[in-house]
């Protein structure tokens, strides 16, 4: 599966645009769009948290996303779900399999010990952001903060744990062109890092880009693939059309 | 550290400062100083202990689930576990565990995910959310607690296996009648329990029962 064999509508599209390597960005996606992340290079990881924009003490929610779907990992059909039982957006489309929801981020001490100190003095835009405080700078922006930044999902990274729960991040998962499709459900802030994973063995600092491409795209029907991925889904879809209603 | 690293505890509860048991469906705030030692002790067997902690003098520096799994490079929590801060500071380290498992991804469950997860009309059930929140209306206050602090929490004694091709479920419990697991407070601590009230997966083997808290200095 490939961009160039899922295209978007150029009526629909909104806009697009570029995070490079270790930046962040935070935003707004309306229900009824979607936005599509693409790992332009091979390698990336994207670390995004989604809240309701209009009551921001709604937010994603790991653990219930993770025990409503039985799973340690997010693909297609998959919804991240809020902590009021909603859906905050659904994965409509996914050309890798396997996107990482165990909501860890690099810290700046983390990042010092992985690869020494880079400071703007020195390195210009080069420096090193860890995931963490990037997060941190774009929940500012909307009046959040440490209390807000709860575990979010790293997209284009992938961990997995043995028997014995040992956790151990897969290298090379994500190629060039690999795409995730996200559909919003409500009006959601979005904010996300494009540090690389915690977990990322590579001692060098290589983060890797992540274009952004919003479109309108349309409602979920009533055979929709992530309202009928599980029970549990239908029942997410309905808890979340009644704040509409 | 890895799983089912069982150790026995030496503290003596008649020497225990202090020694309470609470009911299943009840909340518990209460602050433990650097040094001391708790223990929570599963009385009847199976019961999920839903469990957040926060920096008691500085609260928005918590208990971070992600933070410990990124530490540690593993999803259970067992004897020798460091349960990090989102400051990346260790608040408390497992001592003891004679259980040897416990989870920190299933969270707590909640009137709204009861809906998702079973049926939308076990909206009304009790839940670990309703307990978190009714101890910081009642109790939460002088520290500045809302829900904007309720985080993705521990669950003492709970069994949450992830297989290596991604999957995760609720299992049956790996407790029984008298384990426990103990924790020394690196840091003054606030701790807040949920004393689970499911009833709608095996998590308390479906019969929520009482556990039993101590305290040595």
């Amino acid at each position: 599966m490939t961009v160039s064999k899922n295209p978007i509508a150029p009526e629909r599209l909104l806009w697009e645009e570029t995070i490079p390597g270790g930046g962040h960005w935070s935003g707004v996606l309306a229900r009824g769009t979607s936005l599509r992340l693409v790992d332009l290079d091979g390698g990336a990881n994207i670390a995004a948290l989604f809240f309701n924009r209009d009551e921001k003490l709604e937010r994603y929610n790991m653990p219930d996303t993770l025990k409503a779907q039985h799973t340690a990992h997010l693909t297609r059909g998959h919804v991240c779900y809020s902590d009021m039982g909603r859906v905050l957006c659904s994965i409509t489309n996914d050309s890798l399999g396997w996107h990482d929801p165990l909501g860890m981020l690099s810290t700046a001490e983390s990042c010092r010990k992985k690869y020494g100190e880079r400071n703007y003095q020195e390195y210009r835009n080069d420096m090193i952001r860890s995931g963490r405080d990037g997060l941190l700078i774009e929940l500012g922006k909307w009046g959040l903060g440490q209390r807000d930044l709860v575990a979010g999902v790293n997209f284009f990274s992938k961990v997995v744990a043995d028997d014995s729960g040992r956790v151990q991040f897969v290298p090379n998962h994500s190629s060039a062109g690999a795409f995730v499709d996200l559909r919003f459900e409500m009006n959601v802030l979005v904010a996300l890092s494009t540090a690389p994973h915690a977990l990322d063995p590579n001692p060098r600092w290589e983060p890797k880009p992540v274009q952004l491409i919003a479109w309108r795209s349309d409602p979920p029907g009533e055979d929709d693939y992530c309202r009928n991925f599980r029970p549990e889904n239908r029942r997410g879809f309905t808890n979340t059309e009644r704040l509409f209603r | 550290m890895s799983t089912f690293n069982l150790v026995e505890s030496k503290l003596d509860p008649a020497r225990a400062v202090y020694d309470f048991t609470l009911p299943a469906g009840e909340p518990w705030l209460h602050e433990i100083k650097k040094g001391q030692v708790i223990r929570i002790l599963d009385l009847e067997g199976n019961q999920a202990v839903d469990t957040l902690f926060y920096n008691a003098r500085r609260p928005i520096e918590r208990y971070s689930a992600q933070d410990t799994l990124a530490a540690q490079g593993s999803i259970y929590l067992t004897t020798g576990s460091a349960l990090m801060s989102n400051e990346g500071k260790v608040m408390l380290t497992i001592v003891a565990d004679t259980c040897g498992r416990h989870d920190t991804l299933g969270g707590a469950c909640a009137a709204e995910s009861n809906s998702v997860r079973y049926a939308l009309d076990k909206k009304h059930m009790h839940s670990c959310r309703d307990s978190f929140l009714i101890a910081l209306a009642r109790w939460g206050e002088p520290y500045g607690l809302t829900k904007r602090d309720i985080a993705a929490n521990i669950n003492f004694f709970m069994n949450v296996p992830v297989t290596p091709a991604g999957g995760l479920s609720f299992a049956d419990g790996v407790s029984a009648p008298g384990k426990y697991v103990e924790m020394r407070a690196e840091m003054d601590v606030l701790a807040l329990i949920s004393n689970c009230p499911q009833l709608n997966n095996p998590c308390n083997a479906y019969n929520p029962t009482p556990v039993r808290l101590l305290i040595w200095d």
